[in-house]
């Protein structure tokens, strides 16, 4: 499987303790770092390092934090966003719950880069156990002396809160989260300033996932080159959570090198297809992801092997469907999500996904017409025009079921049901 | 209206916090359960305490999905309905947990006990098809296991008020 960074100290029935993750080499890396280290050296070994953020868009994590000038006034923001609320993805919670001061390692780390005073963690309210973890665990490393005043006797002072959310998959969104921190309806922004210039309470502020933040700690002890060796494909870098849902044997979050083929992964720890059942397709990064078929069974797992066959990578949350399940009915489920999530305040959005969604109920209710086929692209291809990238991501399932299984769509169409409701579908195709 | 003590501990966060505005989740979490939802006075008490007008709330109140402005039972469910539950929900939770109650999605059982609401993906993927009680997570549904569940927090609940 590789070496681990994110899941070493993994048991399954209780998370890391302190002592533990100092055993494995913890907080070894924020020692060096605030000791020996100049922040310019911490985002520059970062940007070496080649490590893309984990949250879904991707973006190059050393390039983000150099976003906040050194003249920035003070003080300055870290929010680990740890408010994954996209069917399939759970990676977040299996890390926190790991190794705990893995997570804070890694915040402390990024706010001593920007040179950062406050952290504010975070957590969706189905996770509340975890917020109870994460305060607990806070506390324990402030009496370590890796938290607060002058973090091990250094100049540096930092500390972390926990931020509970009320709840809205909306939250999980940067621009977003910063505006549920500050107490207003969380309305992602678009345009203005950076928030590595002006976010939080109009001060610098990083936001990054929480399984980003937690390879930091490793970067700084074990050095760029060696993160980067750590990857399976060519521009790879570091290892990643990929949890996997569905229809396989163990369904689990697994540590794999970046780029660990779809089949390895299934294949592999995800135990493989459950008894019986045949892979059709999967969602590889989660619901705002489109569906991959089997001709790309062997694409590795990285953001550009699977921009080059036209998916995306997401949060690396793979969802597996199997030849018995309908993939209209996903994507119309995929739809209400989409749907009941939707902040509404642009109408693409609000007024085209029930749109989408009206043509896809109709089509699995045995109602639908051919006719609908072009106005479903034309809908979904309405989306761009949205005012954030909710609704793109909305659409990718659609646009996804359309170009790749639009076999399936058009038997619903022709047989006027869904042919998984009655008999399955023909035979002809099952035995494709 | 709210005890002089819950009153003086959320005023005294509140007060300590540098952005007052940041403690608004936190404010409505406690008040509304003290009230066991966000009634009409809830909230007014609410916006009175963090400064803000009742509509500024309101505008907050109705956005999130674990802040309630109408009654809910003692038990609130948050039954997972996202695309991995769905998939294994042969006969689905929430449609089984509606008929169980003799109730309709976001109703409330005649004895008050249980409410459903519909959710999106609760991050329990690995354990669907899931729900939320109250908070807690209970995976790997079927019919048989919801029964138990149900009659286990019904027992749990009739000792702990027993005049009920």
């Amino acid at each position: 499987m590789g070496e681990l960074v994110l899941l070493k100290n993994y048991r399954p029935d209780r998370p890391a303790t302190i002592d533990e993750y100092r055993r494995s080499g913890g907080y070894e890396a924020l020692t060096k770092a605030v000791l020996t280290l100049k922040p310019n050296e911490v985002v520059k070994q970062v940007k070496d390092s080649g490590l893309r953020g984990r949250g879904g868009a991707g973006f190059p994590t050393g390039i983000k934090w150099s976003g906040v000038p050194e003249t920035a006034p003070f003080p300055r923001y870290v929010v680990p966003n740890t408010d994954e609320m996209e069917p399939g993805t759970f990676k977040d919670r299996v890390l926190v719950n790991a190794d705990p001061h893995l997570v804070i390692e890694g915040i402390v780390l990024a706010a001593y880069a920007i040179s950062a005073q406050r952290g504010i963690f975070f957590v969706r309210p189905s996770y509340e156990m975890d917020a109870e973890l994460i305060e607990r665990e806070l506390e324990v490393a402030r009496n370590a002396g890796y938290l607060g005043d002058r973090i091990l006797g250094s100049e540096f002072s930092f500390d972390i809160t926990v931020h509970r959310s009320a709840g809205r998959y909306i939250c999980g969104e940067a621009t977003a989260q910063i505006n549920a921190i500050q107490g207003k309806r969380p309305h992602p922004v678009k345009g203005g300033p950076h928030m590595t210039e002006e976010g939080l309470w109009k001060r610098p502020t990083l936001v990054n996932n929480v399984e980003t933040l937690s390879c930091v700690p490793y970067i700084l002890r074990h050095g760029p080159d060696c993160f980067k060796g750590l990857a399976k494909s060519e521009k790879g870098a570091g290892t990643k959570l990929y949890t996997v849902s569905g229809k396989v044997c163990r369904p689990g979050c697994y540590e794999m090198p970046m780029g660990t083929p779809l089949s390895e992964i299934i294949e592999g720890p995800a135990g493989g297809m459950l008894p019986g059942a045949e892979f059709k397709a999967c969602l590889p990064g989660g619901a705002s992801t489109g569906f991959m078929s089997k001709e790309f069974y062997h694409t590795q797992m990285d953001f550009d092997p699977l921009k080059k066959a036209g998916q995306r990578l997401g949060t690396g949350a793979i969802i597996v469907f199997d030849r018995d399940t309908c993939l209209v009915g996903v994507t119309l489920n995929l739809i209400q999500f989409f749907v009941r999530e939707s902040c509404g305040f642009c109408t693409p959005c609000r007024e085209g996904l029930p749109f989408v969604l009206d043509l896809l109920q109709r089509i699995e209710n045995g109602e639908g017409e051919e006719s609908f086929i072009p106005m479903l692209r034309e809908m979904a291809s309405f989306m761009d025009h949205a005012y954030c990238a909710f609704a793109p991501g909305a659409a990718a399932s659609v646009h996804h079921l359309l170009k790749y299984f639009m076999d399936e769509v058009q038997e619903h169409i022709s047989r006027k049901q869904c042919p998984f409701k009655s008999g399955g579908p023909s035979v002809e195709k099952r035995e494709e | 209206m709210l005890p002089k003590e819950l009153k003086e501990r959320l005023q005294k966060q509140i007060e300590e916090n540098e952005h007052p505005r940041e403690e608004v989740v936190n404010v409505m979490y406690a008040v509304q359960n003290h009230y066991g939802y966000m009634s009409d006075e809830a909230l007014c008490e609410s916006a009175s305490l963090l400064g803000l007008t009742p509509l500024e709330l309101e505008e907050l109140a109705t956005f999130y999905d674990f802040i309630y402005r109408e009654p809910v039972g003692r038990f609130v469910i948050h039954a997972c309905d996202g695309a991995v539950c769905w998939m294994f929900g042969e006969v689905s939770v929430v449609d089984y947990l509606c008929r169980k109650l003799n109730i309709n999605m976001g109703g409330t059982s005649k004895d008050g006990l249980f409410t459903v609401l519909p959710s999106v993906c609760i991050g329990y993927c690995d354990y669907a098809p899931a729900m939320l009680i109250n908070g807690e997570f209970y995976g790997h549904l079927t019919p048989a296991r919801i029964d138990d569940i149900l009659e286990k927090l019904r027992i749990e609940h009739c000792t702990l008020v027993p005049d009920r």
